[in-house]
């Protein structure tokens, strides 16, 4: 960890009640989800953490509290810092306020982490699936989503299985 | 049984001026099988006659779920997948899924499988943005750079099946090394491209630069600043392009790029000839690059040695049953990583390139996510077109090199 960075986490963490964690190299801020968009405004404006880099989120089911933790990762161009912000949030009905207004290029990002996750941004602009079909029903990305397979058909259970296939209904 | 919705005007619009409903602009489906949108993009233009008011992105027609597939493959298997996100560049994805798994499990790489890693990506260099000038110049109807592009490409793409057996999804790179030793006849082949490529460039640019077709084309298109670059996170050529001398193998070296005498090339127009100019100045540094790692690549090994993590060569199989044991592990059960997680990032030939990884303390990824240039570059489409024609919205695209798998994953 950098200087400035070391020192950033040390404002962070009296001004913000954030966490940090150290792993090979990586610095990463626990934030509760009531600071977000104080936190980030502070990071961008005062911190000099001008890009963001990511916006993506980690399903931790069967756990409920915390069920999900939304990943930010930011970067500064000035002191060649990229930051990690964590963000735990529960699994009824997760929601965060948007950093959009911050950030733009969270849009996009927000809209994915909403379509494969199912966490709402408050405030979005657009929160419209991004990646899925629009018509899509539930979010991949979550744990408790199955993964899917093609049954293979042999001769013996062919005609079986095509009874279970959508197409053969209609 | 899926239920098909029909998706509503309602629904887009707060997308568009209230113009678009009165009839006044006109709506306009650009894609996705437009041949100018590079793959499957569709863009929902608001036209005021010729004039571009608004552009509409429309992307994930080739989401494949690769993030969620590799969740259930061991650490080894899972790397097969991330070839074909961004086809344009599979050894860079390779390269940074296996820097990802070496920061999780705190693995070494031997000195000659990096200067190799580093051959490999910056021939993948050249031959992506060889792909993206004659993609681009077809689209701006200039033919003939098209066919001398791919001539070059193609002696790219014999390397790397001779070094792997595939031409463009490799799997070389491996974590702990590459795969395996590159053939003799490795070191002349790329010894002849590097030796041929600085005049093949300076041929396009006398196609080019002073065209004026070309210019007219491409001078003060698509201009995007440097701070709107930095708000919206876009990185690569697009930021170079306008100014800023943005480059993670310079800011944040990976695979021993800092011992590597490069410049970043930058153009301070931020239109379309801006980024035409830095890939073509892009593509001779990486040819210094290549010359450079050619004259100190070292002899020794290419795989780390440990065993926990990389299998023992067929080699000691046979006389010691320790090996046995670690090839019998590796191959059926996999190495485990700790429950924590690292972020990796390397430069693309389009961006920044990263991989969020996450273990559980077991032989799977537990979240593998690819932050991927050209999802993030796509997003400032709205931004580059506003105000130009519709036969300029084809060469923005162009300029922004996108590709769809690396867009959609």
């Amino acid at each position: 960890m950098s200087e400035t960075l070391e020192q950033i986490v040390k404002d962070m963490k009296e001004r913000f009640a954030v966490e940090s964690l150290e792993y090979a190299g990586d610095t990463t801020l626990l934030l509760s989800p009531e600071y977000l968009q104080a936190a980030f405004q502070t990071l961008r404006d005062e911190y000099h953490f001008n890009m963001i880099v990511d916006v993506t989120a980690v399903d931790y089911w069967p756990q409920q509290e915390p069920r999900f933790h939304v990943v930010y990762h930011i970067y500064s161009m000035l002191n060649n810092d990229i930051l990690r912000v964590r963000v735990p949030l529960n699994g009824n009905g997760p929601h965060l306020p948007t950093i959009e207004k911050i950030y733009p290029g969270a849009n996009w990002k927000e809209r994915e982490v909403w379509d494969l996750f199912g966490i709402t941004f408050d405030g979005h602009s657009d929160l419209r699936r991004i990646v899925m079909p629009y018509d899509w029903q539930g979010h991949p990305l979550r744990k408790d989503y199955p993964l899917g397979y093609e049954e293979v058909q042999f001769t013996f259970n062919a005609a079986e299985i095509d009874k279970r296939k959508p197409y053969a209904k209609d | 049984m899926t239920n098909i919705r029909e998706v509503t005007v309602d629904e887009l619009r707060h997308l568009v001026s209230d113009r678009a409903m009165t009839g006044e602009t006109m709506l306009l489906n650009m894609g996705p099988q437009h041949p100018s949108t590079h793959g499957v993009l569709r863009l929902l233009l608001e036209l005021d006659g010729e004039i571009v008011v608004n552009c509409i992105p429309d992307i994930g027609f080739l989401h494949t779920g690769v993030e969620k597939n590799m969740e259930a493959k061991t650490y080894q298997k899972a790397e097969v997948m991330t070839d074909r996100l961004d086809y344009m560049n599979s050894v860079g994805n390779n390269l940074v899924y296996c820097l990802a798994v070496e920061k999780l499990v705190g693995l070494d790489v031997p000195v000659r499988a990096q200067v190799l890693r580093v051959i490999l990506t910056e021939l993948q260099r050249i031959s992506s943005h060889l792909l993206w000038l004659g993609t681009s110049c077809l689209d701006l109807a200039a033919m003939s750079v098209f066919l001398y592009a791919m001539r070059e490409r193609e002696m790219i793409l014999g390397v790397m099946e001779m070094i792997s057996g595939q031409r463009m999804m490799t799997t070389y790179i491996r974590p702990g090394g590459v795969w395996r030793d590159v053939p003799p006849e490795f070191v002349p082949a790329v010894q002849e491209i590097v030796n041929v490529m600085p005049g093949r460039i300076a041929e396009y640019e006398s196609m080019l630069t002073k065209n004026m077709l070309f210019t007219e084309r491409t001078q003060g298109i698509g201009v995007i600043s440097a701070e709107d670059c930095a708000r919206y996170g876009l990185s690569g050529p697009v930021i170079r392009g306008a100014g800023v001398a943005f480059d993670l193998r310079k800011a944040r070296p990976y695979s021993g790029y800092e011992q590597y005498d490069f410049e970043v090339p930058t153009y301070d127009t931020g239109d379309i000839f801006g980024r035409y100019m830095v890939r073509m100045e892009e593509m001779r540094q990486s040819v210094r690059i290549v010359r450079q790692a050619l004259s100190r690549l070292p002899n020794g090994p290419v795989l780390s040695d440990n065993r926990k993590f990389v299998p023992p060569p067929r080699s000691e199989i046979g006389v010691s049953m320790e090996a046995l044991i670690h090839h019998f592990k590796l191959w059926t059960e996999g190495f485990n990583a700790p429950r924590e997680s690292v972020f990796a990032t390397t430069e693309s030939p389009r961006g920044i390139l990263g991989v969020f990884l996450e273990g559980d303390g077991g032989a799977k990824p537990y979240r593998v996510h690819y932050v991927t240039p050209s999802f993030v570059n796509l997003q400032s489409m709205p931004l580059l077109t506003r105000q130009h024609f519709v036969a300029d919205v084809v060469g923005i695209i162009g300029s922004i090199d996108i590709v769809l798998g690396d867009a959609d994953r």
